[in-house]
């Protein structure tokens, strides 16, 4: 019999979603950390029970939080995020440089053989790795030195918020930052190239074909195909077939191409999905109508999906890390709003029902598919 | 015995109740007092002053004796009511926020 277990981070807590393979009713537990912000919580694909977590506020700052036995219980882990070296400045909104200060975790990426070798992206951005399950963490300082000075912060902070992992090529790992772009490094972590060929930034950049400094919202792939990537930038959709060494925009007729999330769909690696937002300006789904939008060709063409979703009267946004997929045979999406509600579909998205409706504002939203 | 007074969320973090008492070896300043508190509760480790800079965190306040010590140098000698444990050094999360 399968399982699946939602990790929801939320404003004020980390909630733990529970449910058969039949996905209809759900336990839910929580709230862990009760006050904190968690911006993230993911699993071990190696040891399912093993989870980490990203605790911050603005007062107390940065805790990660470990635990063996899938939620039950947790224990702090080493919370020192200290840059190698001098980090130096990056630039941002008034034209000055600024020194590099870490602010907070914003992702936590498991590896995928190994439950105590975890990537950490932070804000500042750089990225993150402990080898000893939490107990220590060292910088991979290469990443700034793919053109770091020219970084600046996004309207949420400089933060490295997607870290995909290849499953074929454990030295090879995508990331994406705001405002950065996207990177890739094919030797562990020791060199970074800025993979953002074919972005196009009209109205955020003075160069809208730059190398660096693209607000990138989030990236995807499925991991049968790990060389082909799905980008949701701040406008435009996209997607790479050379592990983005060139994008090009796969928008097609989208309402709107902004957005935060972008997700495939487990079984079928052209089967992508978004949940389109007005604009920078409004941050809420247009016509107050909540629609996730799937495609199956990959980009291009695209189809609304309503049923079960408010289609009045509403007004919430999905963020960057809020939608995930399950494995199960019959695929589930999942994705949790800035109103608290946490939607899920057991069909590739046909139909959706709320599991929880009167969260905080969810954060994030990653799905542990247990046997 | 030095007295501290924890917010709320430290509490939970160091599973401890409102009120900590601490021993601390030589003058009582706010560095040897949060020396001692962090060697007590590692769990509070760069909740209450940055890792790497030390530095206290922006939206954390001391308080004691009526007064706002937080922009004191955290070397400054303490009076001696919060050495002897007569007054209590109170750790505050500012107000900060709606």
């Amino acid at each position: 019999m399968s399982a699946v277990r939602v990790l929801v981070g939320t404003r004020k807590g980390a909630f733990i979603l529970t449910s058969n393979e039949q996905r209809k009713k759900w336990e839910v537990s929580g709230p862990h950390f009760a006050g904190w912000e968690i911006y993230h919580v993911n699993g071990s694909p190696a040891d399912p029970d093993r989870l980490y977590a990203s605790q911050s506020n603005g007062w107390f700052g940065q805790l990660i939080q470990r635990s063996n036995d899938g939620g039950k219980t947790w224990e702090a882990v080493d919370n020192k995020f200290a840059y190698e070296g001098n980090p130096g400045t990056h630039q941002t909104f008034d034209g000055t440089q600024q020194p590099w200060a870490f602010k907070r975790v914003w992702n936590l990426t498991p590896s995928l053989t190994d439950s105590d070798t975890v990537f950490a992206g932070v804000e500042d951005a750089a990225m993150f790795r402990t080898t000893d399950g939490g107990k220590s963490w060292q910088e991979l300082p290469g990443l700034r030195s793919a053109k770091g000075h020219l970084w600046q912060p996004g309207a949420g902070g400089m933060c490295l918020h997607t870290i995909l992992l290849d499953p074929s090529n454990p030295d090879r790992i995508f990331i994406a930052i705001s405002a950065a772009g996207a990177f890739r490094t094919d030797d562990g972590g020791k060199t970074w190239l800025p993979i953002n060929q074919g972005l196009k930034s009209n109205f955020e950049l003075p160069d809208p074909e730059a190398e660096v400094g693209h607000c990138v919202h989030n990236i995807a792939m499925h991991p049968s195909r790990p060389g082909v990537l799905f980008m949701q930038k701040h406008w435009d959709v996209l997607r790479s077939d050379n592990a983005g060494d060139l994008w090009h925009e796969v928008s097609g007729n989208l309402p709107t191409d902004f957005g935060f999330p972008i997700a495939v769909h487990a079984h079928e690696p052209e089967t992508i999905y978004v949940v389109p937002i007005k604009s920078d300006s409004e941050h809420f789904v247009p016509d107050g109508k909540l629609r996730v939008y799937r495609s199956r060709s990959g980009g291009d063409e695209w189809q609304a999906l309503t049923n079960g979703l408010p289609q009045s009267d509403c007004y919430v946004n999905v963020l960057r890390t809020a939608m995930a997929v399950d494995k199960l045979d019959s695929c589930g999406i999942y994705f949790g709003t800035t109103g608290g509600q946490v939607y899920a579909s057991a069909d590739s998205g046909d139909s959706w029902a709320p599991i929880v409706r009167d969260l905080p504002a969810v954060l994030s939203v990653e799905v542990q598919t247990l046997s | 015995m030095i007295r501290v007074v924890l917010p709320f969320h430290l509490q939970q973090l160091a599973n401890t109740g409102r009120e900590v008492e601490l021993q601390v070896d030589g003058l009582a300043t706010q560095r040897s007092i949060l020396d001692a508190l962090e060697a007590r509760y590692p769990v509070l480790r760069g909740t209450v002053r940055d890792q790497t800079t030390q530095d206290r965190r922006a939206f954390i306040r001391f308080f004691a004796c009526g007064e706002d010590l937080s922009h004191e140098s955290p070397d400054a000698a303490l009076p001696e009511s919060i050495a002897n444990g007569k007054e209590r050094f109170m750790i505050v999360g500012a107000m900060a926020g709606g």
